[in-house]
């Protein structure tokens, strides 16, 4: 039910631009005023999220370690420097690993449960499905959305180009297909199917969690139909997005309706973001259990909000309620005076 | 214990597809043996004079009732508590916007492994949380309840807490796995505060709480008692070895302060570790006194809130300053040594003494740098480094009836990263050392099912099941190799993996890695261990007394 609620909605997104383009002849609110405002409330609500983030503290180091740690004797016992860091350089490839090659991800492995020969047996084997889909996704959105560079930048810079020939290499097709293009919607595809098919995952899915998938899809096939079979005029479309960048706003005549879905649909995404789960990407880099050196055995660490004021139970009191007894079994007392039985002082 | 079902049956009961019904729809079992006995009020009494603010209203109640007798205003608190910790803990603020339920944790949990409750993945366990924070906190949550996954506080969300919440020991292994480095040991952490703001809480974490305050122990042993039980054990120890070994207690002037888990002192098999130690230092001749007001290392605090975490630790620092020592050797114990490691130079490092110095090994005079600012020191890292520069006479074959395998507590592995000293010393004190497979030890270890308080004998049947993985792995190197000892370093280990090792993989004994080390401990030239340290007759030694059978066990 979430999946539909989320894809009927997706569809709903698709008919405002087609509607509001073509019957009410808005191309001006939905080429600037959409995306200029769903860029505002992407950057504003992005930055105060994170502003957010930073403002609460850290008291403690907390890295969740995968490995050996820094030894007294480093040779007999290697540490394991990329799962368990020690040093800001250590973690910060600790970090660049978990960004850029998913690498928690990589480990993770599938549980199952089968009647051994004469004991049940718990066996775990790796699974980097989730992994390879998520990296396919991942880096085929990234990449698409550098090489959109090319329409806000002039001149185009020289890796918006190597990106594109690379991405284009196989040259299938005309105009040439970009394998980033068919990366993202299989990737997309691929992680919905996973949430689908897999019990567990649909269980713990929420409309929330349909949704960003089916509106990138959305996203990546108004695109593709831009590219591919409308193929719009991308000259005119230059124009006006080089007008959203140096604020002059002029909305050429030649740009056809596909292109305003697929503003749209970006513009919804965009403002979207900052209120959802997919503010993951800003928030992989805040972990207190990845971004911290596991060092706090070594260092000190301030703790902003530690409270002095909560002291241990005093050894003076411990001493004056056990000395009678700690007297007789012959423990030294700091104050000899707490060793008399209470009938004695009489 | 009776009604619990055999091992073959609980296995077959496990089912991992889901409910029908969503999880927010899901009625939650009350019943007894889902959870641990609430606190006597006395504790708690005593708790609220002490810390006061932290626990709610003192009183009898019973979790399989309907009334829970919690304040009038318990929303306002447990929402408030809520809000002040997301500024207080940039990790809960962060794990409760970023996750994306991609379910990378929902097969890693013990608990969920042994008992295929969904609630049981930590993404959903987490959820119970989260929740609550887009229900109560976020503008898209108040607005989309249902399709975001939000709601808002209700008496029946903070009963949900109160199962699940202590159906999680913080063994952080989700954590490893998440490609977010979200930790449900945090959440269960801030859950866990925020129910004992309005008085949930359970007594076999509350009492030990209490009398660690007191008496400077979990179980509440008084001086005189401690030092009573110290002195059985210098007794046995010379039963065992023949020789009479120090056990200095609240001594002045020595430069080392010894502190071990209370579980140590009182239960086979922590006894055997305990006296393990006392060997191995009467040996080196170490310069150290143990203490009976400093007479624990494990901090049930961490269980509640910070606060009591970070009163209860003091109490070490307050000990070395007063004793006059140098710096502190910490004995086998998990979650102490979270505290230790994470946590305790960080919370107290002020009222560390001026005569405190990073720790220097008075027989190898190696300086352990790694632990310049705590000032205290793993015993595994302490030993290793005895065996590493040939202090100890060590005789391994002595362990040879032993085939052993060992057990990565949770909190050292995955908390502190001590993963290969204590391997190093095992494999010098035992000739016969297997691993279990790769999956389910180091970092990937798996829970005892026991820790962060929820060792007790009320929920049985849920410690069995979340110690399925564990007693799996632990079968597994049975059948393979004959292992026949699983040693560990945590003293929680020590107690909950027994039961667990007889309903899951019978046959196998726990032991702590010292009584290994003070088997194999050679104590002078040409000396003849004929038993180990359990009195227990080595082969070749069983003399005829020892071999007598019963006669009603003739045939068995």
């Amino acid at each position: 039910m979430n999946a539909l609620y989320s894809l009927l909605f997706v569809f709903l997104l698709v008919l405002i631009p087609l509607f509001g383009v073509d019957a009410a002849h808005l191309r001006t609110f939905f080429g600037v005023c959409i995306p200029t405002t769903a860029f505002i409330i992407f950057i504003v609500g992005f930055a105060y999220k994170v502003i957010t983030w930073g403002r609460s503290a850290v008291p403690f180091r907390i890295p969740t370690t995968g490995g050996q740690f820094k030894s007294f004797d480093p040779e007999m016992f290697p540490q394991n420097k990329l799962d368990c860091p020690q040093t800001g350089a250590q973690t910060f490839f600790r970090m660049v690993l978990e960004v850029f090659a998913f690498r928690s991800l990589f480990r993770n492995t599938a549980v199952s449960l089968h009647e051994g020969k004469d004991h049940p047996v718990v066996a775990y084997k790796s699974s980097k499905w989730l992994w390879l889909f998520a990296i396919t996704f991942h880096y085929s959105f990234f990449i698409v959305a550098l090489r959109h560079l090319r329409l806000f930048l002039e001149p185009i810079p020289f890796f918006v180009h190597g990106l594109e020939f690379v991405d284009g290499l196989l040259q299938i097709g005309a105009p040439t297909m970009y394998l980033t293009d068919v990366g993202l919607v299989v990737g997309v595809l691929l992680l919905f199917g996973r949430r689908m098919i897999n019990s567990r995952v649909n269980y713990i899915s929420y409309a929330s969690d349909f949704f960003p998938l089916f509106l990138i899809l959305a996203v990546a096939l108004s695109g593709i139909y831009m590219r591919y079979y409308d193929k719009v005029d991308i000259i005119a479309i230059k124009e006006l997005t080089m007008g959203l960048v140096t604020f002059h706003y002029h909305v050429p005549e030649a740009i056809s309706v596909s292109f305003f879905v697929h503003v749209f649909l970006v513009s919804c995404l965009m403002a979207y973001f900052p209120f959802s789960k997919l503010m993951h990407f800003p928030g992989v880099f805040l972990s207190p259990t990845r971004n911290l050196p596991n060092d706090s055995r070594a260092k000190h660490h301030v703790n902003p909000w530690n409270d002095p004021n909560i002291k241990p139970h005093a050894y003076a009191d411990y001493e004056k309620h056990f000395g009678v007894p700690m007297a007789e079994a012959g423990l030294p007392l700091d104050n000899p005076e707490n060793g008399k039985a209470p009938e004695e002082e009489a | 214990m009776s009604d619990i079902p055999k091992a073959d049956e609980l296995f077959k009961s496990i089912d991992y597809n889901p409910p029908a019904t969503g999880w927010m729809e899901t009625p939650v079992d009350f019943s007894p043996g889902n959870w641990c006995y609430p606190a006597k009020p006395e504790k708690m009494e005593y708790m609220e004079s002490k810390l006061p603010g932290l626990w709610g209203p003192v009183r009898e109640w019973n979790p399989g009732e309907e009334d829970w007798k919690l304040p009038a205003n318990w929303k306002e608190i447990v929402v408030n508590g809520f809000k002040e910790r997301l500024g207080k803990f940039r990790s809960l603020k962060v794990f409760m916007d970023i996750c994306v339920r991609c379910g990378a944790c929902a097969d890693k949990c013990h608990f969920f492994i042994g008992s295929g409750d969904p609630k049981n993945m930590p993404v959903l366990r987490a959820e119970l949380m989260r929740s609550v924070y887009r229900g109560e906190f976020t503008v898209a949550g108040k607005i989309l309840s249902k399709l975001t996954g939000s709601r808002v506080m209700e008496e029946d969300v903070l009963k949900e807490w109160f199962i699940y919440f202590y159906q999680c020991t913080q063994c952080r292994r989700c954590s490893l796995y998440c490609p977010y480095g979200i930790d449900t040991a945090e959440m269960t952490m801030m859950a866990r505060e925020l129910m004992h703001l309005v008085g949930l809480n359970t007594n076999w974490i509350m009492e030990p709480v209490s009398n660690c305050n007191i008496t400077g122990n979990h179980l509440g042993i008084q001086p005189h008692a401690f030092a009573d039980i110290v002195e059985f054990m210098v007794d046995d120890i010379e039963e065992v070895t023949g020789r009479r070994v120090k056990a200095p207690l609240n001594e002045k002037g020595h430069e080392i302060l010894f502190i071990t888990p209370s579980g140590d002192v009182f239960a086979d098999p922590g006894i055997y570790t305990f006296m393990g130690y006392l060997l191995l230092f009467d040996y080196l001749d170490l310069d150290y006194t143990m203490s009976t007001y400093a007479s624990e290392g494990g901090n049930f605090g961490s269980f509640t809130n910070n606060e009591t975490m970070k009163k209860l630790n003091a109490k070490m620092y307050a000990e070395a300053n007063r004793l006059g020592c140098k710096w502190i050797l910490g004995g086998e114990c998990g979650h102490m040594w979270r505290v230790v490691h994470q946590y305790m130079d960080t919370m107290n490092a002020d009222i560390q003494g001026s005569q405190m110095a990073t720790p220097k090994s008075p027989i190898t005079g190696t300086v352990f740098d790694t632990a310049a600012a705590t000032k205290m020191l793993h015993i595994t890292e302490f030993t290793a480094d005895l065996i590493k520069n040939n202090k100890l006479k060590l005789d391994p074959s002595r362990n040879d009836h032993l085939k052993v395998t060992f057990h990565d507590s949770c909190n050292p592995a995955r908390g502190m990263g001590l993963l290969d000293e204590p391997r190093y010393v095992i494999k010098n004190v035992c000739n016969n050392f297997y691993e279990m497979p790769p999956a389910t030890i180091r970092e990937q270890t798996f829970c005892c099912a026991g820790g962060s308080g929820l060792n007790t004998d009320e929920i049985m049947e849920i410690r069995l099941r979340g110690g399925l993985p564990r007693g799996n792995a632990l079968r597994h190197v049975q059948e393979k190799h004959g292992v026949n000892t699983m040693a560990c370093i945590c003293a929680i280990d020590r107690a909950t993996l027994i039961p667990l090792a007889d309903y899951w993989a019978p046959g196998v004994t726990i032991t702590g890695t010292h009584e290994l080390v003070a088997n194999a401990l050679v104590l002078e030239e040409g000396e003849e261990r004929k038993m180990d340290m359990r009195q227990e007759y080595l082969p070749g030694f069983e003399d005829e007394e020892d071999d007598w059978t019963p006669p009603n066990m003739e045939d068995a």
